[in-house]
């Protein structure tokens, strides 16, 4: 399901993830579990305990079961659009000069504070994607639910999930009868008229679908209340797995604070 | 427009996350069960429409619509993009998972604002005079996610003003953009489905 988020060709989590370590444990205990390291990574500052954290972050994709080079494409695709502010912190930073461009001087302390944020935010999103992508994303729902977010909330992320993919059908097909009445995208006013009607178009069915959507749930009764169809269990494994991330974290944070003092 | 995690400061993510649970609980407060499914199909739309590149001279942009959907779903635009952004973060790794709340009040912030200043003028008047307040609604919306933007990463330090000012002189040729765009959808909306939008009657506010 959902193969606008899981995958371009196939979703991620059909690879042989069964097996996989991850996707084996409650779904509640791996996105808290997210949540506590993405929190504890932002704090750390020091570079070599920041790649420790990525170390770590690899350990789990290593277990996770999802495709090595297809998510870390993923991720390298995030640092796209983060390089050129990245870039430019050398410059901008005051601090000792390294080697300076067109009368520009490029700063040790500005490489530094580049580094510490490519190394954070790829840790990070990492265990994301991960821990909690590797998800069926209606599982991440139900988990979402469990864990008290509000009912509301929830539904409309499920709507959401659900229709995103009908909706690039939608987009798709409309796309094509454009392009079998000729239409070429070029930087001109006839193409940003024609995608914004494409988009009001989009919008319009969209609205009409969500009224034959509505009618098909009263008909069925639906009163609001989300039903759980899996129970979520925790086990020992997630009570382990738990305490060993714990136990990283700890010592994460221990190797901040001794090389802080150093 | 993704803010990633490790750029900002302590103060500025929890001063975000907070703005951002407000933001949501006021949006959900808005949003009656019977309005859930229109809601969420316009969010997976608007997540959908997302993806659209844009040509621009030789590169291309890829739309984000906030304004857009600010005018459409009104304040129940906060929870739809925050979402959006979630799922963004969860399986597509733009973006991060501290940041989340900087990023909607940065995205989905000005898409209400844009909603509550423009929302009943577009629904008003002739299609043609709807679709320029749409366009308006469209290009502020837009110009103030950039703001915000260039804003929290200012707040964070020093050394990202000439990074903050960069971000917003190369988003111009974006906001004019946006608001074409969104001032066409409008038009055709207006035009195909008028009940569309946020202000008119039996809407949503």
């Amino acid at each position: 399901m959902t193969y606008v988020l899981t995958g371009e060709d196939k979703p991620l989590t059909g690879f042989g993830a069964l097996r996989a370590a991850v996707s084996s444990l409650d779904p509640r205990m791996r996105i808290v579990m997210t949540v506590i390291y993405a929190v504890t990574v932002v704090t750390l500052d020091d570079l070599r305990v920041l790649s420790g954290a990525l170390i770590l972050s690899m350990w789990l994709l290593a277990i996770s079961g999802l495709p090595f080079q297809k998510t870390l494409k993923r991720m390298a695709m995030m640092d796209g659009f983060i390089i050129f502010t990245l870039i430019l912190l050398p410059f901008t930073m005051p601090g000792t000069p390294m080697f300076s461009v067109f009368g520009f001087d490029a700063t040790w302390e500005g490489l530094w504070r580049a580094t510490e944020i490519a190394l954070t935010a790829n840790a990070v999103i990492l265990a994301v994607m991960t821990l909690v992508g590797s998800m069926e994303p209606v599982t991440m729902g139900h988990a979402l639910f469990a864990l008290k977010t509000p009912e509301r909330l929830v539904h409309l992320m499920m709507f959401t999930i659900r229709y995103i993919d009908v909706l690039r059908e939608e987009y798709l097909r409309l796309r094509t009868s454009m392009k079998l009445r000729g239409f070429r995208p070029g930087t001109n006013w006839h193409t940003y008229r024609s995608y914004g009607y494409l988009v009001g178009m989009m919008l319009v069915r969209a609205i009409e679908r969500s009224e034959r959507i509505l009618a098909a749930m009263k008909c069925r009764g639906f009163c609001g209340r989300i039903v759980l169809l899996e129970e979520f269990r925790l086990t020992r494994t997630d009570v382990m797995f738990a305490g060993a991330m714990v136990l990283a974290l700890a010592a994460l944070i221990w190797a901040e604070v001794a090389y802080a003092a150093a | 427009m993704h803010i990633v995690d490790g750029a900002l400061s302590n103060p500025v993510l929890l001063g975000g996350a907070a703005l951002a649970v407000g933001g949501i609980a006021m949006g959900l407060k808005k949003l009656p069960l019977e309005r859930i499914p229109a809601a969420g199909v316009l969010s997976a739309s608007f997540f959908v429409a997302s993806l659209i590149h844009v040509p621009i001279g030789p590169s291309s942009v890829h739309l984000i619509l906030n304004g857009l959907a600010g005018l459409v779903l009104g304040w129940a635009a906060f929870p739809a993009l925050f979402v959006g952004l979630l799922l963004q973060a969860v399986f597509f790794g733009f973006g991060g998972l501290t940041v989340l709340g900087v990023n909607a009040i940065n995205i989905a912030g000005p898409a209400v604002l844009a909603g509550l200043i423009f929302g009943r003028l577009v629904a008003r008047g002739t299609p043609m005079q709807g679709a320029i307040w749409g366009g308006l609604g469209g290009g502020f919306a837009i110009a103030v996610t950039t703001l915000a933007v260039a804003f929290s990463l200012a707040l964070s330090g020093d050394e990202f003003i000439p990074a903050a000012k960069l971000v917003f002189v190369a988003h111009i040729p974006v906001i004019i953009i946006e608001a074409l765009l969104s001032g066409a959808a409008i038009f055709l909306a207006r035009r195909v489905k008028p009940e569309l939008f946020a202000g008119a009657k039996g809407g949503w506010a």
